[in-house]
């Protein structure tokens, strides 16, 4: 079987390529990239002609949220992999707070059972810190790492106790997979529902302080250098945060740091009017947070994209904002927002942005993929950086709607989506 | 000038003119209390719904007394009677109450934006009568005529609004519509009872009783729920009514011999207020709620009024 993607512009962050060719993809495997394939190679491929498109290595999100077990009515294994397809990922790694929890090789097991089964992209299962995120006592971790978990993390609910924590780090050290900070000192941010600061002064809301997540970043950049281990932050979105990632990367501490598109793009401004699908976890910062952001993905402060796409049903979404569920979803919208806000007005270029979302992932959970090398599994996004479209909830392959982009109108989104060979979707 | 809203959500997206207009038509309606037969047919067969999901007997009774003397039909929906403690949410409660066909659904709860909510999912006319920590544009608008009977005028008046700024939804519905009229708002309180970035919003920040209440035409106390000490806001009440407590010593020494008192209730005596501040003659805290049904009837006035042109407006469309 052969697939031969003609006359793109391969963006190939790994390896330095950014220029027209073609990629030729044989038995589920990058065969080789040129500009001149022998025909002897290419015979008898189907052609896929990308002309005007850019061709990339298949993108990575980090930090999905699949529900299953236990949320099939906010999402699946099925339906959250199609989304990521339709999304242009052609892998994502899911969060453990599923119900039971995924602190057990059975769960591990039978979130795997079903990415075969019924998964349109890679599936790759996050495993918890703590039983049942209890924060009290560690899960089995050598056994959920034997089992296919590439990370850990209690994501959602930070374990507060800094000894556990520790521990965890020291623990995993041997398996050569990062603990996940949700870095939020609950303390701090109890019963808060937006970012504190001049609007939720306004609207009377109760806010978190950017302190709450800055403290927990700091702490987790001590004990990652107190015991060596690989600390990933997610959803950066403060100001602070950054500059302490910054300070702690430069003297060489093992810390990464992943950003959302919606705290790269978005303002706490957007809450004003109470729109349940403005509140998330960590909340939407102010202009001088974002800016930072952009900066730090823009310089590598921050190594990666991840959407953190929480799916929740609208009766979880659409009442008062103070009882509303805290998550967006953003897998069908990710890489059409960053295109047209980040790319589009100049503040980051197309292959670092690629690179953000595909080869920087894949090397920080040591996951396949992410380059066009020859041999590498052939998972391939293909985008269309001139393709015009107005954002419709109601066409997303997710089985839930809680977007705050709806209705953005956006230049650039992906068109294919091809996993291990196979062409999983087509615009 | 007309009223053209249906719906009276926050004093924040007013204009002036139509602030003017909301205290204008109170004071016009205010007489109607005086008469030996507090009635006028204005709004006959209309259908009010107080729908109150936290306690309330000022509010509440003054929406309803301002309704019944209009002439409409008023009916109190609250949370310990009804399906609210059943489960209901809040969108299922109020298009429920909709189906009903009320003209004005009046609603108070604890969550900010609340009313918005309501607005934008209902057709018939939304009232916020105190939404969480965020507004309560009617408090405002009877402050305002209170000040305004009291002194003849608004512009150029400085009041210091006293207490939990933080929590208060009367503070932010003042702030907004004094700041709009072209008065001074100075906000007082211990830090933890200011909100984030106040200043923002327009007004002076003290952390000084003394110094807050100099030279002021208007003190507005506001009311310490008692929960702000569990939340380690305030050590204690002691301290509180030590530090923040409005006594006749304070006032003399440090206030107008013209300044007006205020509280929009109900009053921790011994607290906030001392009861001979809140009793005495600087006081106008009965005022205020004698007020409060003359804005509530002008609110149901003008708001009736606006959707009656609408539906003119869309009679006449048909006919073509």
């Amino acid at each position: 079987m052969k697939l031969l993607i003609r006359n793109g512009r391969v963006i190939d962050p790994a390896n330095g390529v950014d220029a027209v060719q073609d990629v030729l993809v044989q038995d589920g495997l990058i065969a080789q990239t040129g500009r001149h394939i022998e025909r002897a190679a290419r015979e008898g491929a189907e052609v896929l002609d990308a002309t005007g498109k850019v061709v990339c290595p298949g993108l990575i999100d980090i930090h999905v949220h699949l529900r299953e077990p236990g949320y099939e009515y906010k999402e699946t294994v099925q339906t959250g992999t199609r989304a990521a397809a339709a999304g242009g990922f052609t892998a994502v790694c899911c969060m453990a707070n599923t119900e039971p929890v995924n602190d057990t090789r059975a769960v591990t097991d039978y979130i795997l059972a079903k990415a075969r089964a019924e998964g349109a992209v890679r599936v790759y299962p996050i495993g918890a810190v703590t039983r049942g995120l209890g924060g009290k006592e560690l899960a089995e971790l050598a056994e959920l790492a034997e089992a296919g978990c590439v990370a850990f993390s209690d994501d959602g609910k930070p374990v507060m106790n800094a000894e556990l924590y520790r521990r965890a780090m020291e623990y995993t050290l041997p398996f050569g997979c990062p603990v996940i900070s949700h870095a939020e000192d609950t303390t701090l941010s109890h019963g808060a529902c937006m970012n504190e600061g001049v609007v939720s002064t306004a609207l009377g809301l109760k806010g978190a302080p950017a302190a709450a997540e800055d403290t927990m970043v700091a702490r987790d950049i001590q004990l990652a250098e107190l015991t060596g281990a690989h600390v990933h932050i997610a959803h950066l979105s403060s100001a602070g945060a950054v500059r302490l990632v910054r300070d702690a990367k430069s003297r060489g501490v093992r810390v990464t740091a992943e950003a959302t598109p919606h705290h790269l793009v978005l303002t706490d401004e957007a809450v004003r009017g109470y729109d349940p699908n403005t509140k998330m976890n960590p909340p939407l910062r102010t202009r001088q947070d974002v800016d930072a952001l952009v900066g730090a993905l823009a310089d590598g402060t921050i190594d990666c994209v991840a959407t953190d796409h929480a799916p929740h049903a609208s009766s979880e979404k659409e009442g008062e904002y103070d009882r509303a569920a805290f998550g967006v979803i953003g897998l069908e919208t990710a890489v059409s927002v960053l295109l047209d806000r980040l790319v589009r007005p100049g503040v980051i270029d197309l292959p670092t942005l690629i690179a953000r979302m595909s080869s920087a992932p894949a090397r920080l959970l040591n996951l396949p993929g992410g380059t066009l090398a020859a041999g590498a599994p052939a998972d391939i996004t293909i985008v269309d950086p001139d393709r015009e479209l107005t954002i419709d909830p109601s066409a997303f392959r997710s089985r839930s709607r809680n977007t705050p982009f709806g209705g953005f109108e956006a230049v650039g989104a992906p068109v294919a989506t091809i996993v291990g060979g196979r062409i999983m979707w087509r615009a | 000038m007309a009223w053209k809203r249906k719906d009276l959500l926050t004093i924040r997206e007013l204009d002036p003119a139509e602030i003017t207009l909301l205290i204008d038509t109170a004071a016009s309606l205010r007489e109607i209390g005086t008469r030996e037969i507090k009635k006028v047919p204005t709004l006959r067969g209309k259908t009010i719904v107080n729908l109150f999901y936290e306690p309330s007997t000022r509010t509440r009774t003054s929406f309803e007394i301002a309704g019944k003397w209009l002439s409409a039909d008023v009916v109190n929906f609250s949370a310990s009677t009804s399906s609210i403690g059943k489960g209901e949410t809040l969108l299922d409660t109020a298009r429920n109450i909709e189906a009903m066909s009320p003209d004005v659904v009046v609603v108070r709860h604890s969550s900010s934006g609340a009313a918005e909510l309501l607005a934008r999912s209902l057709k018939c006319g939304v009232v916020n009568a105190g939404d969480g920590a965020h507004e309560h544009p009617t408090q405002a608008l009877l402050d305002l005529l209170t000040i305004r009977e009291r002194k003849g005028h608004l512009e150029g008046l400085h009041v210091a609004i006293v207490g939990d700024i933080a929590h208060s939804r009367v503070a932010r519905s003042n702030i907004y519509g004094m700041r709009k009229l072209g008065m001074t708002v100075t906000v007082a309180g211990p830090p933890t009872l200011i909100p984030p970035h106040a200043q923002e919003l327009g007004v002076k920040v003290s952390h000084r009783l003394e110094d807050a209440i100099r030279d002021v035409d208007v003190i507005m106390m506001l009311r310490l729920q008692q929960e702000r000490m569990s939340a380690g806001l305030i050590p204690s009440l002691r301290e509180y009514a030590r530090y923040w407590g409005l006594t006749l010593d304070k006032l003399h020494a440090s206030a107008r011999s013209d300044v007006l008192i205020m509280h929009p209730g109900p009053v921790n005596r011994g607290i906030e207020l001392s009861p001979e501040v809140a009793d005495g003659p600087y006081s106008v805290i009965l005022e205020q709620a004698a007020n409060g049904v003359a804005v509530r009837m002008a609110v149901l006035f003008l708001l009736a009024g606006a959707m009656a042109s609408q539906d003119g407006q869309a009679e006449r469309g048909h006919g073509l």
